[in-house]
């Protein structure tokens, strides 16, 4: 491919203990494409992401945003560059509303004086919070309640809406549907679709492969910390892709 | 879309539900029960001692004396929202005093110039001990409890070091006169309180209304969350400390003032006191929980209780008893209503709609 990749890691490693995570990782993703990333449990998707959202201090290898290289040591540095990660766990505050955890670390302060005293703008932060939630079809009923007494698929619908608005480079969805109906899961696939189409480059973790090949342009697999396939979603299977995970096809791509 | 589940809930009685929503709000926010149950006491002992319960004299006593613990409840209110404790404060308090003591002793005099230079003094003593703890909790990741259980011991013991175990009992007139036991120019308003009353609004103002109160609740809520989305948790952490600490100071130097003593040995259950009233006032010990309010709220009960107690002569022994019953029974409240929330939305209206059906009824 001649594009250059919005995001790309080469050769990360991280080795927690004896064990290795990542073991010389690969993995790009271009900008307005969906890549799914895929492989067994304790592949090394997880801290992949976590690398790759500046969650995670690597031992070795390289991180190239656009093409320069970068150094992802925090969070928010990820952040400024327009990536952003859609936790397993949602990692939102339970204890905080809606808007509240949509501008968590990005609150618009009040004009003036106020603001430099630690006012928050709540009104405006509470209608672009529903502008967000709208724009996603996101049935977010309150904006004022905690989000910990809301049901999983509010709470999934309030973090991808919170990534979404945020992602101007690179989205992470680490296994978004994995509590979700049948609708709400529908509803994240046509998400990930609107989102690509904005032009960001979207990473999908799961582990349904009917989804993977349904909603990914390309689809990476990772097995004991490395990449050990890529392949176009289009020509490839159920089969092919199960295969390569769990090593009965090996050698396949790489 | 995806409304197809939600639709048959909210349709149809929406504007009466959500009436009904808001009054239940109100009646469920644990600070409003408890201050039903402060007015309820407070009627009570009106009622068996009409001549001297509800009188301004009585109540201004009241008011003096929960005072400086109200000072200390604003700061133990950030910490337990960030799911912390801070049981140096009575310690702190002390040390700081002590120091304070020694200074303006040292410095001689009893005018404005010494008692100024005390107060400065007893809040950078305070702040320094915020800071430690703050830093060890934060830094060195030790448990809170440890850390300010470490730090009560080292700020008694570093008290009683410098003083020799001896109080003292020097303190300039004008701090006493004014602060001590003054009351605000034209009123019959305490100092003291009026001192507590102004950080209550200032503080609680934080708390409530900016960023740096709401990511004291983001942290408390879910460290890790906050920390994903770029909050500096560590630095939230040590400011919260500090600023414990530095109303220590100030709680320290009032105590100087109104009892004209650094009374090493009169604080040794001033942090349960205050973490009691703290968590009466429906800040949840596991975080994300809290107001000002209800801290003040429940600072209260017990010192209207002990005053009350004495009033209708009954042996004042008793508002131990009664403050503890009075602390299970807010705990009991925050975890059923926690153990509800938990089970999600609509099961949580109704386990609080039992609760207070049960309370009211």
């Amino acid at each position: 491919m001649t594009t250059i990749p919005v995001l790309e890691a080469r050769g990360l490693t991280r080795s927690f203990g004896n064990v290795r995570a990542l073991d010389g990782v690969d993995f790009d993703v271009n900008a307005g494409e969906v890549v799914a990333l895929i492989g067994d449990n304790g592949a090394g998707k997880s801290t992949l992401v976590k690398a790759l959202s500046g969650n995670l201090a690597l031992d070795s290898g390289k991180i190239l945003f656009a093409g320069g290289e970068v150094e992802l040591g925090s969070p928010s540095e990820a952040s400024r560059l327009g990536i952003e990660t859609v936790y397993q766990d949602l990692a939102l505050a339970p204890h905080l509303n809606a808007a509240q955890n949509m501008f968590l670390g990005r609150e618009i302060a009040k004009p003036g004086f106020q603001g430099r005293l630690g006012f928050m703008d709540n009104k405006t932060m509470r209608a672009k919070s529903r502008e967000a939630f709208d724009e996603l079809g996101a049935t977010v009923r309150s904006l004022s309640d905690p989000v910990g007494s809301m049901s999983g698929g509010q709470k999934q619908a309030i973090a991808i809406a919170r990534a979404v608005a945020w992602a101007k480079g690179v989205i992470f969805l680490d296994e978004p549907t994995a509590a979700l109906g049948v609708v709400q899961t529908r509803n994240v696939l046509e998400t990930i679709r609107r989102v690509r189409d904005k032009g960001v480059g979207v990473v999908f973790i799961s582990h349904s492969m009917p989804h993977v090949i349904d909603v990914a342009d390309r689809v990476q697999v990772l097995r004991l910390g490395r990449r050990v396939a890529t392949y176009e979603a289009k020509k490839t299977s159920v089969e092919e892709l199960v295969g390569a995970m769990t090593g009965a096809l090996d050698g396949a791509h790489s | 879309m995806t409304t197809t589940e939600a639709v048959p809930r909210t349709a149809g009685t929406a504007s009466e539900i959500s009436r009904a929503h808001t009054l239940k709000q109100v009646l469920q926010v644990q600070s409003f029960q408890i201050l039903l149950v402060l007015l309820v006491i407070f009627l009570a002992f009106s009622a068996l001692a009409p001549e001297v319960f509800p009188t301004w004299g009585n109540v201004r006593q009241i008011i003096q004396n929960v005072s400086i613990l109200g000072v200390l409840g604003i700061g133990m209110t950030f910490v337990i929202v960030t799911s912390g404790i801070d049981l140096s404060v009575g310690s702190n308090l002390v040390f700081s005093g002590v120091v304070a003591a020694k200074v303006m002793q040292a410095m001689g005099g009893s005018g404005w110039g010494t008692a100024v230079v005390g107060i400065l003094v007893a809040v950078g003593c305070g702040l320094g001990w915020g800071l430690l703890n703050g830093v060890l909790i934060a830094k060195a990741k030790v448990p809170p409890l440890i850390v300010t259980l470490g730090t009560l011991g080292g700020a008694l013991g570093l008290a009683q070091v410098i003083t020799g175990g001896v109080d003292i009992r020097e303190v300039p007139a004008v701090l006493q006169d004014t602060i001590g036991y003054g009351n605000v120019p034209g009123t019959t308003l305490p100092t003291i309180s009026l001192l507590a009353i102004v950080l209550i609004l200032i503080f609680g103002t934080v708390l409530h209304r900016t960023r740096f109160g709401l990511y004291t609740f983001a942290v408390g809520s879910n460290e890790e969350s906050a920390r994903r989305v770029g909050v500096k948790v560590d630095r939230q952490l040590i400011s919260i400390y500090v600023l414990s600490g530095g109303l220590a100071g100030v709680a320290g130097i009032l105590s100087l003032s109104q009892y004209g003593t650094t009374a090493i040995a009169g604080q040794s259950a001033t942090n349960l006191n205050v973490i009691a009233a703290v968590v009466i006032g429906g800040t949840s010990l596991f975080g994300g929980v809290g107001t000002i309010f209800g801290t003040v709220v429940g600072l209260f009960i017990p010192a209207v209780l002990q005053n009350g107690f004495v009033i209708v002569g009954i042996q004042p022994f008793w508002q131990q008893v009664a403050v503890g019953a009075v602390l299970v029974v807010a705990v009991y409240v925050d975890q059923r209503r926690r153990a509800a929330a938990a089970r999600g939305h609509a099961a949580k209206a109704d386990g609080k709609r039992k609760l207070f059906g049960r309370r009211s009824r």
